[in-house]
């Protein structure tokens, strides 16, 4: 039985790897389709490596969600970076294009079928995804 | 949805079936049309790398674990075309939205500007005016006066798209409110400046030529804010001449004087107003003289006035493959009887 509970702390790019890793391994074991697992696993990259390029470090925690009519993977990455002033223009669609966020919290937000952020600036970023098994 | 997916896979598999043993244009041509559909539905790549993967398993059971793995790393590649296809299909539906607003501000833009052309003893009158994009930043408009005579605005917005039409909105209700004994073009073109210059960005000036026609004297006096020249045609000699004027943009000094111009008519004389999306409009690159569209109107010159500004429009409309690069604005005044 894999462990309900995981945290990863990122730091160097190669945490991201790391993070991958982690997720993917609990999106297999809940029995999440190959499809799935591989979104998740892009989206917990997306996640660390906002994290390695701009708040330098932070952790992300993997929670198994499993209650009687549905199974599911609850993740919350947490930093203490720059913050993000204006949530709003994240969140636009095109605008990770231009800001070079890659595919950027809303291609997060599509991956996952949950998503929620809180930010302050100079005091950090904490970002909620969940995804349920099919 | 779920139905035309579940019978699209059941489609990809015997199409793909087919095409391993034959490698027939048939199963290509099906499997463009299985794609479209998929488009149509919204299947993003890594699902149809996946229905792949399923399919290739089901016709060999004993497919090779490498060959597996390899597919999954395909998968893994669409991830991130997926979201990128999710994102383009978000942005083309909030600019059909942006689309759709923007087709009812210039249908409203088309309404309040609404210029009809009136009829004028002696004169001939021929008028268009067409936006290169939706809004349209070049304007013009007629007044005709108690006395018989005509007030004649042609404007042209230094700045384009939406800002430039809702400027042109407040110069026409500027200048619906000024009594026509102060009609002058000279004091209409003073006033409009202060006006502009006031509510308009700084960055925003507008060029423009007021013209009132008298008809009992057959003269037209006019003033020029920085504006394209007109030509003034004379029937007499068969020939065109530019109507010099000086006179600052609007908007650009917060006191301006103009100056006013006249030109008397004879029978057949006419005078010709133009913006300069007219004269800008390029050919392969290369700017258009005026000379040209001074041609095509000699070339029309036994028809109308609204029918030459019409062929004139046809004209530059298919020398600029259908694409009008600047607003086009064409007025023309002919003498009559």
């Amino acid at each position: 039985m894999e462990p309900q509970t995981s945290c990863v702390t990122i730091q160097k790019e190669w945490d991201i790897v790391g993070a991958r890793h982690v997720a993917r391994d609990m999106a297999r074991s809940l029995g999440f389709s190959t499809v799935d697992q591989a979104r998740i696993a892009t989206a917990v990259s997306e996640l660390a490596r906002n994290i390695y390029l701009y708040a330098k470090k932070g952790q992300i925690y993997f929670d198994i969600i499993d209650s009687v009519d549905r199974k599911g993977m609850n993740i919350k990455v947490i930093d203490s970076g720059p913050g993000i002033e204006d949530i709003g223009e994240v969140m636009q669609d095109g605008f990770s294009t231009s800001g070079g966020l890659g595919a950027g919290l809303p291609g997060v937000k599509r991956l996952m079928d949950e998503f929620d952020i809180e930010s302050e600036k100079g005091v950090g970023t904490v970002i909620y995804v969940k995804k349920w098994v099919r | 949805m779920g139905k035309v997916v579940h019978s699209n896979i059941e489609n990809y598999k015997s199409l793909l079936k087919n095409y391993i043993a034959n490698q027939d244009e048939q199963s290509l041509y099906g499997v463009d049309m299985v794609s479209k559909s998929f488009l149509k539905n919204n299947i993003l790549p890594e699902e149809i790398v996946n229905l792949h993967i399923q399919v290739l398993q089901e016709l060999y059971p004993d497919l090779s674990e490498d060959i597996k793995h390899s597919m999954d790393f395909l998968l893994e590649a669409m991830i991130s075309y997926g979201i990128k296809q999710q994102e383009i299909q978000t942005l083309k539906e909030q600019q059909m939205a942006i689309k759709s607003e923007i087709s009812v501000a210039a249908s409203m833009q088309e309404t309040l500007l609404k210029a009809d052309i009136p009829s004028i003893d002696g004169l001939e009158i021929g008028a268009i005016s067409v936006p290169a994009h939706q809004m349209n930043g070049d304007y013009y408009h007629f007044v005709k006066g108690k006395n018989g005579t005509l007030g004649l605005a042609i404007a042209d917005v230094i700045g384009k798209g939406i800002p430039a039409a809702l400027c042109m909105s407040m110069i026409k209700y500027a200048i619906d409110s000024y009594p026509e004994e102060s009609m002058a073009p000279k004091m209409i073109l003073e006033n409009l400046n202060r006006v502009v210059e006031r509510n308009v960005d700084s960055s925003m000036f507008i060029t423009m030529i007021y013209a009132q026609y008298l008809p009992q004297s057959r003269r037209l006096i006019f003033s020029s804010a920085g504006h394209e020249p007109g030509y003034y045609y004379n029937k007499a000699n068969d020939r065109f001449e530019e109507l010099k004027t000086k006179g600052l943009a609007l908007g650009v000094l917060p006191d301006v004087q103009y100056q006013e111009y006249r030109v008397d008519l004879d029978q057949d004389d006419m005078v010709i107003f133009l913006t300069d999306g007219v004269t800008e409009c390029r050919e392969e690159g290369q700017f258009i003289e005026v000379d040209e569209v001074l041609d095509v109107i000699k070339r029309f010159k036994d028809h109308p006035a609204q029918e030459i500004v019409n062929q004139v429009y046809k004209h530059f409309e298919r020398l600029q493959g259908f694409q009008l690069r600047d607003d086009f604005t064409l007025i023309i005044l002919r003498k009559k009887v």
